[in-house]
């Protein structure tokens, strides 16, 4: 086995290592990107049912109800042009407040209620998800024009 | 005062790091002995610097000093003394000292310690060490202040925050730096390696200890952040493909490479010009971890826009220090030529096989972690990354890794035996197909990945262990024979074989708890009973308690197991005086097989209160499995030969002329 031969099998092993990644990452980006949608968005595109996507905006006062079983909790979700409903079944984060940015994410159902499977913790009370600030801003200059 | 004194302080060692940056390297070039000389005096002196700077910021959080901006954001008066300790490193500039405190101790460390290298290389590694130095020290000075004053004080702080007041997240952030911090050991080696035009088998015995030193500190800081996710984040998760994870785990991944590609350079000297671009890459990764994490890019790249300054000077820096590096690999590497040659089929066929995959699967992990931030930035578009891409991309790379490392030990160097090698671990193969046959028939669901899972898991564990009792000659030679061998085996074989079964335990640990958990989300009442995973949870009530900082209510549950009762379990929920911060205190009691998990959450308002209890039976073998790894680590840095310390090298020869490869 000659250094020439030996570079060789290390290049073609190399490549083909990347073309399986490579193949590998294209079909996981198509099925697995999640995108981030506020209230609006939701409202303008007509996002199909079951499309896994995440939810920002604030949660509406006044609008959280907890369900007969005590586990089931529904609210609505504003960024103050629009709002969308949302159920959740779980234990609601330490830091979830009416008032307050949530990030969930989800699926609509056939209805327009939003399927929540998971609510986002976020660590600090002042914090607010970066993408809910930039959505409430896009909703608040919709509303001036 | 003494703040002050240590912000002269960190001044001082900017200064020294500068002199340590550029003299001895140039001594080296010129020939100049005595500039050489500076590098060693200065290593120490510097580092003594930065500890009496790290020292006035633990003074001012320890006394609550309020005038300090960084102790007035970040610690409070009522804070218990080990959390304002930690809260010296809990924040984005008093982390930054910690970096440059550890960067400087291993500094100085090869000064003391280095008395056998040759002084030309020691000079050069400890000048690339101070440049990396320099930088930081100049990020943190001109933009990133811990010393900075608050006028007027605060009567009191704004307190650490209460998810973070914890002991396994106080030590996590000090054994990812060890971690990041070693690596740019391995990393300043690779560069001198590079000007010097010399790469031999002392350097990565050299290399070796401190990257695996290094490993195994972020092995031990990676295991206990997860940890500290299970217990405390309240949902029973131990790992979410988070960016911030995601950011210490891709050196490690490199890190594991490199620790592998280092013994080939050792014992063969082939591969030598990967092993130094893997140790760039690897510490390239490591800043990229740190400055993500604590400048706030993940979250969004609008950090950025927020302090452009900053933002500015770790895109510089990084490019200096990567770029940099790799132009320098460019030119040099062709010159690094030679090593052992060796067929595909080999002990180095098999690690370079474990590389190639390594490096592509932390290519991928990279990939999906910045993809949003370039999305973002280029079109404005917000997406996630969620764990389904990284078990589609990252999952199927680590199958072969794992496949291999049962084969690879038993491989010669040069020339392997691959039917050898199987008949040698039929034991271990017939094991394994046992193991997956009996999950396919006694498990309550089986589904063929998970089956594939356990199988690679007891199939790691079980070569591990084959291969030393084949080395052993157990069983087939006289007790006393096995026993004349296992005390005269290398501490690095015993090592491995440890760290290879540790990797194969967090497998099964990962395997296991995720497909066969049960998890139950009701509301319970006083003296309801749910059955789960053959446990009985009996609720009896709740009490308020009183903690150092915070209330609590905290639930009682009796647990029990046919009829016999085994533990009583009190998950509570705190809201802490300083911030009005709920946080879920998870009740966990470990079994022999399994976790126990309860979380109390809100009343319901009809006398009930919502509460999630979960078996997850294997769960703690992760962190069994980790703290495995890392033993496997240390028993390997143990070993004679790294105590024993590189032989002397040939003098080194004028640099144009060093570029005669060491055939082996």
């Amino acid at each position: 086995m000659t250094r020439r031969r030996r570079r060789l099998y290390f290049i073609v092993s190399s490549m083909v290592m990347l073309g399986v990644a490579t193949a590998l990452m294209l079909n996981a980006f198509q099925e697995n990107l999640v995108f981030f949608h506020s209230p609006s968005e939701v409202a303008e595109k007509s996002i199909p049912a079951e499309r896994r996507f995440r939810l920002g905006g604030l949660v509406e006062e006044n609008s959280v109800i907890k369900g007969d079983d005590g586990v089931t909790i529904s609210f609505r979700v504003t960024d103050t042009a629009a709002t969308v409903p949302v159920r959740y079944r779980g234990l609601l984060p330490d830091l979830f407040r009416e008032g307050q940015g949530v990030v969930a994410d989800g699926s609509l159902d056939g209805t327009g209620t939003f399927v929540a499977t998971e609510i986002l913790a976020k660590h600090d009370e002042t914090y607010m998800p970066p993408e809910v600030a930039e959505a409430l801003k896009k909703a608040g200059q919709w509303q001036g024009e | 005062m003494i703040v002050e004194i240590g912000h002269y302080a960190l001044i001082l060692a900017l200064a020294l790091s500068l002199v340590q940056g550029t003299i001895p390297l140039a001594g080296a070039h010129l020939r100049y002995d005595s500039w050489v000389a500076v590098a060693r005096p200065v290593a120490i002196v510097q580092f003594g610097f930065v500890a009496v700077s790290f020292a006035a910021l633990t003074y001012a959080f320890v006394v609550s000093d309020f005038s300090v901006l960084n102790v007035a954001m970040n610690s409070h008066s009522a804070k218990p003394l080990l959390y304002k300790v930690s809260g010296v490193w809990g924040n984005h500039e008093g982390s930054l000292l910690l970096w440059v405190l550890i960067l400087t101790l291993f500094g100085a460390t090869v000064a003391v310690f280095g008395g056998n290298l040759p002084p030309e290389l020691r000079a050069r590694v400890l000048s690339v060490q101070a440049l990396i130095g320099t930088g930081f020290l100049l990020f943190m000075l001109l933009t990133s202040n811990p010393f900075e004053r608050l006028v007027p004080a605060p009567a009191d702080g704004q307190g650490l925050n209460p998810l973070l007041q914890d002991p396994g997240l106080a030590f996590h952030p000090p054994f990812l730096y060890l971690g990041y911090v070693g690596f740019s050991m391995a990393f300043s080696f690779a560069v001198a390696a590079l000007i010097e035009g010399k790469v031999d088998a002392a350097w990565a015995r050299w290399v070796r200890p401190w990257t695996l030193a290094a490993w195994c500190c972020l092995t031990v800081g990676i295991a206990l952040g997860s940890w500290w996710a299970y217990y405390e984040l309240g949902w029973g998760g131990f790992w979410f493909w988070d960016p911030v994870e995601n950011a210490s785990f891709m050196p490690w991944l490199a890190g594991t490479a490199l620790l592998h590609t280092a013994i080939v350079v050792e014992k063969r000297g082939a591969l030598r010009s990967w092993t130094i671009l893997l140790a760039i890459l690897t510490f390239s990764l490591s800043l990229l971890g740190t400055f993500l994490v604590r400048s706030g890019v993940l979250t969004s790249v609008h950090a950025f826009a927020t302090d452009p300054a900053r933002g500015v000077f770790i895109l510089a820096f990084l490019i200096l220090v990567t770029g940099g590096s790799l132009t320098l690999f460019a030119i040099r590497a062709p010159t690094l030529k030679g090593g052992g040659l060796f067929a595909p089929i080999s002990r180095e066929g098999a690690l370079v096989l474990n590389n190639l995959l390594l490096t592509t699967a932390c290519a991928t992990v990279l990939l999906g972690t910045l993809y949003p931030l370039f999305l973002d930035a280029l079109t404005g578009e917000k997406v996630s990354v969620g764990p389904p891409y990284f078990h589609a991309t990252f999952v199927p790379l680590m199958v072969p890794v794992i496949a291999a490392a049962g084969f690879g030990p038993l491989m010669a160097w040069k020339r392997g035996d691959l039917a050898g090698a199987l008949s040698r671990l039929r034991v271990a193969l017939v094991f394994t197909f046992a193991v997956a046959l009996a999950t396919l028939v006694f498990a309550a669901k089986a589904p063929l990945l998970a089956v594939l899972g356990t199988a690679l898991g007891t199939w790691l564990v079980a070569a591990a262990l084959s291969e030393l009792a084949e080395r052993l000659k157990l069983f087939r030679a006289s007790p006393g024979e096995s026993w004349r061998r296992a005390r005269h085996l290398p501490r690095a074989a015993y090592g491995m074989t440890i760290a290879h079964a540790g990797a194969g335990i967090v497998i099964l640990g990962v395997i296991v708890s995720v497909t066969w958990e049960t998890e139950h989300l009701q509301v319970v009442r006083v003296g309801d009973t749910v059955p789960i995973g053959g446990y009985d949870f009996t609720f009896r009530g709740v009490e308020d308690v009183k903690g150092p900082n915070y209330d609590a209510v905290r639930g009682i549950f009796d647990v029990s197991r046919d009829g016999d009762p085994v533990a009583v379990m009190t998950p509570e929920s705190r809201v802490y005086n300083t911030s009005t911060m709920t946080t879920t205190e998870a009740a966990i009691r470990p079994t022999l097989t399994s976790d126990l998990y309860a979380v109390i959450g809100d009343p319901d308002g009809k006398g009930g209160w919502a509460a999630r209890l979960y078996h997850k039976p294997l769960v703690h073998w992760i962190w069994l499995g980790a703290i495995l790894m890392a033993i496997g680590g240390v028993v390997s840095l143990t070993d004679r030969r790294h105590r024993v310390g590189a032989p002397k090298r040939k003098p080194v020869r004028s640099n144009t002329d060093t570029t005669r490869p060491v055939e082996a």
